[in-house]
C-alpha cells in the first residue's frame, strides 16, 4: 500500500471538493471491503482516501414518493433486515443474504456494491481492466472458469455487484453527485463493458459520488436466485434477479437480469419473450431458462456457466411466482 | 531398571481423560504469541522480490538505488546474475529496512534484466507437456497380460487429483538477528525446533551451539515449515549486516501461497480387471504427476489394496515451470487413495455390485484384512449404507441427487526420536522440558497428563516447557511421529525423575524406595495409604535439590518398550448431494472410522479426525492451484478463489475412534495425517453414485462437476 492522504468530511458537499479530476487523485472510502484491498495489492493508488460514512445525508433506508430510497451509505445487513425491502423488494432482499460473510454484510454498504471493482484475477494482478499481456488476450487464452458467458468484448470480466441485477430489474434510478449538482441515471445504464483499460465499469466520473438509490414499488413479483460453490463466502457462479408484473396468473411483462455472466448486468429479452403472457411453471420457467442463455458464448472453459445461469432464471421465476418446483 | 510401560487402561486417572487442551484459552483471546507476532526493539523489516516469470534467467540486477533507498539497511540477493529461475515468485532478492512500506518500495528499485525462457505450467494433458515428462521403468507383478484374457470383467478410468497449496495462515518466516559474537537468535514459524538449528548453523556456517530457537505457536504447517529456507537465512544475512538487529522477514500471502510447499498432483488411467463376482485379479495403471520443476510425486498405487495379484505399472515425472513440492500431510496418499478408490468403485459399478460388497469381498488384497473388515462394516453402519445407498445414478427425480461412497487409509504413525527432561525442585513444582513443538494439535497437553499419569497429579501441577532449544532435543513435527515420541519420552523422564524421588523420600516412610507409589498427590508405600507423604511434603525432603532426569524415546528400541508403535487402518464413508442443475456438491455427513492405538486424550485425538476430514472436504470440493498458461503464473494465489470450506459447508462429521483394550495394547500412534488421507476418495465416490457419472477431476467444482454431466473435457 502507498501512503495517501486522508480526509473524513461530514458533508456531501466537503466531501465532493476532495475529488479530483482523475481516477488517481482520489478514492471514496464506505465501507472499504474492496478498497483497502485494492490498495493492498497496490492495484489502486489514490493520493488520497475521502471517507464518507460520516455523512450522515447518505445514510438510511425510507420510503418516498418515487418508491424506496436506498442511501448509499446503507449496509448490506440493513438491506437484508430492512422490513420495508423484504415487503415489495424480496429481490434486494435475497441479494444481499448472498453476500454470505456476515463481517463484509456489517461493514459493506450498498454503494459500495455498486461501485466495487471486478474480482478478474487478471485485474487484480494487475493487467487491467481488458487484461493484455505482451499483445495476448489473457482471459481468452487464460483461465477464464470465471469470466463473462454474454457480451462481445474486449472486456471479459463479469460485473461483481450482487445488487446490480435486482436494481436493473426493477428498474431502479441511481443518484449522483458532482461539484456541478446531481445527476440521476437508470441502473441498466449505470453499469457499463469498458472499451480499454483507462475507463471505469460504471458511468462515473472522478469527481463524483454515488449517493442514493430509488426503487419504484410497482407491486411487481420479485426475486433473485443466486449460485454460489460454497455456503461461506464466495462469489456467485451466476445469479438472475426477475421482476413480474402479473395479469391474473400469466405474466404480462417480465424483466429478467442475470448477473455475473457480462462485464454488466445482463438483461435477457429472450428470456422475458419467453415467460410473457404464460402461468409460471416449472416448465415455463425452465423454457425462460433456456431461453435467456440460448445467445450466450461462453469462453473455452466456461460453458457449465451457462447452464447454471439458465437454473437461476428458471428458479428466480419460481421463486417471484411462489411456485414450489 | 523401573517399569514405563503405560498404566493399565482402567487404572488411569488422567491419562484417557477428554481433557481441554492447555492452552486453548490463550489461543482463542488471542494472547497466544505467534513468532509473526514479535516485535522488537531496533527491528528490520524484511520483503522478499520474487521473479515475474516462470522460466527465465538472470542477466542483470542492480541494488544500487534500493540500498540508497531512505530507512534502507541492506539487499540481500539470492539469484545473481547467470541464475536460471524455473518458476515464477521465485525469490531474487531481499531487502530489510526500518519500516514495511521503505522495504516493499525499495523491492521496486532493484533492476532486474531476465532473459525469458519457454515454460509449461501444466500437466493433465500427457500430450502438451513437450519433453517434460519422464519415465519411470515399467513394474509388472505376476502375468497382467493372461489376467486381462482371463478377467470377466474389466472397468477402465481416467482420474485426476489436482496440486494444492499448503495455505498456512500463518505465513513462512521467522525474526533472527546474528549478533557480531557471532549469536544466532532465531524465532521461526516452524515445525521442528530442535533440527531447524542446525540447518541454520549449516546455512550460515556457524556453529550449532551458537543458534537459539525459540518459538510458542505456529500458525499452520501441514508438512510445508521444516527448513530455515532461504527467507530464513536471508533474514540472518540482513541481521548480520546491519549489525545484529533483529530482522522480522514473513513472506507476503501471494508469494506464500506459491512458494511455500504445495502438494503434488496425480493423473492416471487405469484399468481394473476382475472375476464377475467381484474379485479384483488386475491392475493397469499409466500414471503421472508434477512435484515441480524437479518433478517428484509418484503415488503409490494400488493403495491399501496392494496385493492384487497381477499389476503393470507405468509412471512419469512432468516436470513444470511451478513452485516445488513439501511433504503434505500424508504424502502422496491422498493422491493414491483417490486413483484407487475411485477405480475400484467404477469397477463395481460394472459389476453393478454394492461397493461396500467389493471393499470388503477383497478385503485379503490388503496388509490388514481383518482391520479392513471390521471398519467397513463400521463405518456403513454409521453411514446408514443400508437405508441411504442406491446402484449408482438411480436417485429418484428431480435436480438434487444423494449418493454414497468409500475410502480407505493407512498410515504408520511410530514415534520419533525425543528426549524429555523433568525437574521436580524442592517446593513441589514440576517441570517436563522437550524441544518439541504443539502444531496446535494437543502436544502440550498430552504432554501434561502422561507426566502427571506418571507422578499421580494432575495436569495443571505440570508445567509443559517446549518449542526451545534450549530443552533436550525432540524430532520434527513430521509423519503423526510427535505424539508417540514426545509421550513415550515424557513417560520414561517422568518415572525416571520420580524413581529418585522415591529413594529421597524412602527412609522417611520407612520403607524401600521400590515400595513405593505416587498415587493421587501422594507418595504412599504401595496399598498403604497410611503411610504417605503429600508431593509438596515429598517433594520439601529434597532440602536444596532439585531432580533433573531424562527420557528418550529411541526408534528401534520402542517396539520392545511398548509404548508407541505405528500402522494403522481407516475408512471414511461420505454422502453428499449434488445439485444437477448447478453442479454445487453439499456435504450431508461423513464418517470417519479410525483405528488407533493407545488415547491419551480422546478430545485432541478426536480433533485431529476433524481437521483432517475438513482438509479432505476442502480438497475434495474446492482446491487446486490454477497456472496460467500464457505467464506461468499462479492465479488464485490468494484465498479468494483458492477456495476453502466454511463451517457452513462441512456437514456432519462422525468420528469414530476404535478405543478398545487390544488396540490399547498397541502402544501410542499418531493420527495426524491417516484421518487425511481417504476423505477426497469417499467424497469422489458418493458424487458419483449420486449423479450416475464419475467426475474425473478433482475438486469436484461446479465446473468439472457439470462437464462431466454434459460429456465436456475440462
Amino acid at each position: 500500500m502507498q501512503p495517501f492522504e486522508y480526509a473524513s468530511p461530514k458533508t456531501l458537499k466537503e466531501a465532493l471538493a476532495l475529488l479530483g479530476s482523475a481516477w488517481s487523485d482520489a478514492a471514496v472510502l464506505a465501507g472499504g471491503t474492496d478498497l483497502i484491498s485494492l490498495m493492498k495489492d497496490e492495484v489502486m493508488s489514490p493520493k488520497r482516501v475521502v471517507n464518507i460514512k460520516e455523512i450522515a445525508e447518505l445514510k438510511g433506508i425510507s420510503k418516498t414518493a418515487a418508491g424506496i430510497r436506498i442511501g448509499a451509505l446503507a449496509t448490506v445487513d440493513e438491506v437484508l433486515s430492512s422490513p420495508l425491502i423484504r415487503a415489495s423488494l424480496p429481490a434486494l432482499t435475497e441479494a444481499a443474504r448472498g453476500v454470505s460473510s456476515p463481517q463484509i454484510r456489517n461493514m459493506g454498504t450498498f454503494g459500495g456494491d455498486l461501485c466495487q471493482r471486478p474480482r478478474c484475477w487478471y485485474f487484480r494482478a494487475g493487467f487491467g481492466l481488458i487484461a493484455r499481456y505482451e499483445g495476448k488476450d489473457l482471459v481468452a487464452e487464460g483461465d477464464n472458469r470465471y469470466h463473462a458467458i454474454f457480451g462481445n468484448g474486449p472486456a471479459r470480466f463479469v460485473s461483481a455487484s450482487s445488487f446490480g441485477p435486482a436494481l436493473v430489474a426493477l428498474g431502479a434510478k441511481i443518484r449522483i453527485a458532482s461539484p456541478s449538482g446531481t445527476r440521476e441515471v437508470d441502473a441498466e445504464k449505470f453499469f457499463v463493458s469498458p472499451t480499454s483499460s483507462d475507463v471505469r465499469e460504471v458511468d462515473l466520473k472522478p469527481n463524483e459520488i454515488l449517493t442514493e438509490v430509488i426503487v419504484p414499488v410497482t407491486g411487481a413479483k420479485n426475486a433473485t436466485c443466486e449460485v454460489r460453490q460454497k455456503d461461506a463466502l464466495d462469489w456467485p457462479l451466476a445469479t438472475a434477479s426477475v421482476a413480474l408484473t402479473m395479469k391474473g396468473t400469466a405474466v404480462a411483462s417480465a424483466r429478467v437480469v442475470l448477473g455475473h455472466v457480462a462485464p454488466t448486468p445482463w438483461v435477457s429479452a429472450e428470456a422475458a419473450r419467453a415467460i410473457e403472457g404464460k402461468a409460471v411453471t416449472a416448465e415455463t420457467a425452465e423454457a425462460a431458462g433456456k431461453a435467456a442463455v440460448a445467445a450466450a458464448r461462453p469462453l473455452s472453459m466456461n460453458a457449465y456457466k451457462v447452464q447454471i445461469a439458465a437454473a437461476a432464471v428458471k428458479r428466480a421465476l419460481l421463486a417471484a411466482a411462489g411456485v414450489k418446483a | 531398571m523401573p517399569e514405563y510401560r503405560w498404566p493399565e487402561m482402567s487404572k488411569r486417572k488422567v491419562m484417557g481423560k477428554r481433557l481441554n487442551r492447555l492452552d486453548g484459552i490463550e489461543k482463542a483471546s488471542g494472547r497466544a504469541k505467534y513468532c509473526s507476532d514479535i516485535n522488537k526493539p531496533g527491528m528490520l523489516h524484511g520483503a522478499t522480490l520474487v521473479c515475474p516469470y516462470a522460466h527465465a534467467r538472470v542477466k542483470s540486477i542492480d541494488t544500487s538505488e534500493a540500498e540508497k533507498h531512505p530507512g534502507v539497511a541492506g539487499v540481500h540477493v539470492v539469484s545473481p546474475p547467470g541464475t536460471e529461475i524455473y518458476w515464477a515468485h521465485c525469490e531474487v532478492a531481499f531487502v530489510a529496512a526500518e519500516t514495511e512500506l521503505a522495504a516493499r518500495d525499495a523491492l521496486k528499485k532493484i533492476k532486474v534484466e531476465y532473459e525469458v525462457l519457454p515454460h509449461v505450467v501444466h500437466e493433465a494433458d500427457l500430450k502438451k507437456v513437450q519433453d517434460r515428462a519422464k519415465a519411470a521403468g515399467e513394474q509388472i507383478e505376476g502375468d497382467p497380460d493372461q489376467a486381462l484374457k482371463e478377467a470377466a470383467v474389466v472397468s477402465e478410468g481416467f482420474y485426476g487429483i489436482p496440486v494444492l497449496e499448503h495455505c498456512c495462515l500463518e505465513p513462512h518466516g521467522s525474526v533472527v538477528s546474528w549478533t557480531p559474537d557471532n549469536k544466532v537468535e532465531f524465532n521461526p514459524s516452524t515445525q521442528a525446533v530442535t533440527s531447524i538449528r542446525g540447518d541454520m548453523a549449516r546455512a550460515l556456517n556457524v556453529p550449532a551451539a551458537n543458534v537459539h530457537v525459540h518459538q510458542d505457536h505456529i500458525g499452520g504447517g501441514f508438512g510445508s515449515k521444516f527448513q530455515p529456507d532461504r527467507w530464513g537465512e536471508a533474514a540472518a544475512r540482513l541481521s548480520k549486516a546491519a549489525g545484529g538487529r533483529p530482522v522480522k522477514l514473513f513472506l507476503e500471502r501471494n508469494v506464500e501461497q506459491v512458494i511455500a510447499g504445495c502438494r503434488p498432483s496425480a493423473f492416471a488411467r487405469i484399468k481394473l480387471g476382475a472375476t464377475k463376482d467381484g474379485k479384483i485379479t488386475l491392475w493397469e495403471s499409466q500414471s503421472w504427476a508434477t512435484g515441480g520443476f524437479t518433478g517428484g510425486g509418484s503415488p503409490p498405487i494400488p493403495y491399501v489394496y496392494t496385493r492384487i495379484p497381477n499389476q503393470r505399472k507405468n509412471h512419469s515425472a512432468v516436470s513444470t515451470n511451478t513452485a516445488p513440492i513439501r511433504a503434505w500431510r500424508a504424502p502422496n496418499h491422498q493422491q493414491a487413495s483417490y486413483l484407487t478408490c475411485a477405480a475400484m468403485e467404477d469397477l463395481a459399478a460394472k459389476l453393478k455390485m454394492d461397493p461396500l460388497e467389493l471393499f470388503l469381498k477383497n478385503v485379503d488384497l490388503t496388509a490388514r484384512p481383518d482391520t479392513y473388515e471390521r471398519q467397513l462394516k463400521k463405518a456403513a453402519e454409521l453411514a446408514e449404507w443400508k437405508k441411504l445407498w442406491h446402484p449408482r445414478g438411480d436417485s429418484g427425480r428431480g435436480h438434487l441427487k444423494r449418493g454414497l461412497g468409500i475410502g480407505v487409509c493407512t498410515w504408520g504413525g511410530a514415534g520419533h526420536d525425543s528426549t524429555a527432561r523433568c525437574n521436580i525442585h524442592p517446593d513441589g513444582t514440576v517441570e517436563v522440558e522437550l524441544g518439541s513443538q504443539d502444531l496446535g494439535t494437543g502436544t502440550r497437553t498430552i504432554i501434561a497428563q502422561v507426566a502427571a499419569e506418571s507422578l499421580g497429579l494432575q495436569v495443571n501441577d505440570i508445567r509443559v516447557k517446549i518449542g526451545d532449544t534450549n530443552y533436550p532435543p525432540s524430532g520434527t513435527s513430521g509423519g503423526s511421529t510427535t505424539v508417540g515420541g514426545v509421550s513415550s519420552s515424557t513417560r520414561k523422564a517422568t518415572i525416571n525423575a520420580l524413581t529418585k524421588l522415591f529413594e529421597e523420600v524412602a527412609p522417611a516412610l520407612g520403607a524401600p524406595a521400590t515400595e513405593l507409589e505416587a498415587v493421587d498427590g501422594k507418595i504412599q508405600v504401595k496399598g498403604n495409604p497410611a503411610k504417605s507423604l503429600t508431593w509438596k511434603a515429598a517433594c520439601a525432603k529434597l532440602g536444596v535439590k532439585t531432580i533433573s532426569e531424562t527420557g528418550q524415546n529411541i526408534p528401534r528400541d520402542a517396539p520392545k518398550e511398548g509404548l508407541n508403535t505405528g500402522g494403522v487402518g481407516g475408512v471414511q464413508i461420505a454422502d453428499v448431494t449434488v445439485d444437477v442443475e448447478t453442479g454445487v456438491v453439499k456435504m450431508n455427513r461423513i464418517v470417519a472410522v479410525q483405528d488407533c492405538g493407545t488415547i491419551i486424550n480422546p478430545k485432541t485425538a478426536e480433533s485431529q479426525v476433524y481437521g483432517a476430514i475438513i482438509m479432505s472436504i476442502c480438497g475434495a470440493l474446492m482446491e487446486e492451484r490454477i497456472m496460467d498458461a500464457v505467464t506461468g503464473r499462479m492465479l488464485n494465489n490468494e484465498m479468494e478463489f483458492y477456495k476453502l470450506a466454511g463451517i457452513k459447508d462441512i456437514g456432519e462429521i462422525v468420528v469414530h475412534l476404535e478405543i478398545d483394550e487390544i488396540n490399547d495394547k498397541r502402544g501410542v500412534i499418531g493420527l495426524g495425517e491417516p484421518p487425511a488421507v481417504g476423505g477426497i476418495a469417499a467424497i469422489a465416490n458418493a458424487v458419483a453414485n449420486a449423479i450416475g457419472v464419475r467426475v474425473p477431476l478433482v475438486p469436484m467444482t461446479p465446473m468439472n462437476v457439470l462437464n462431466a454431466l454434459s460429456g465436456r473435457m475440462s
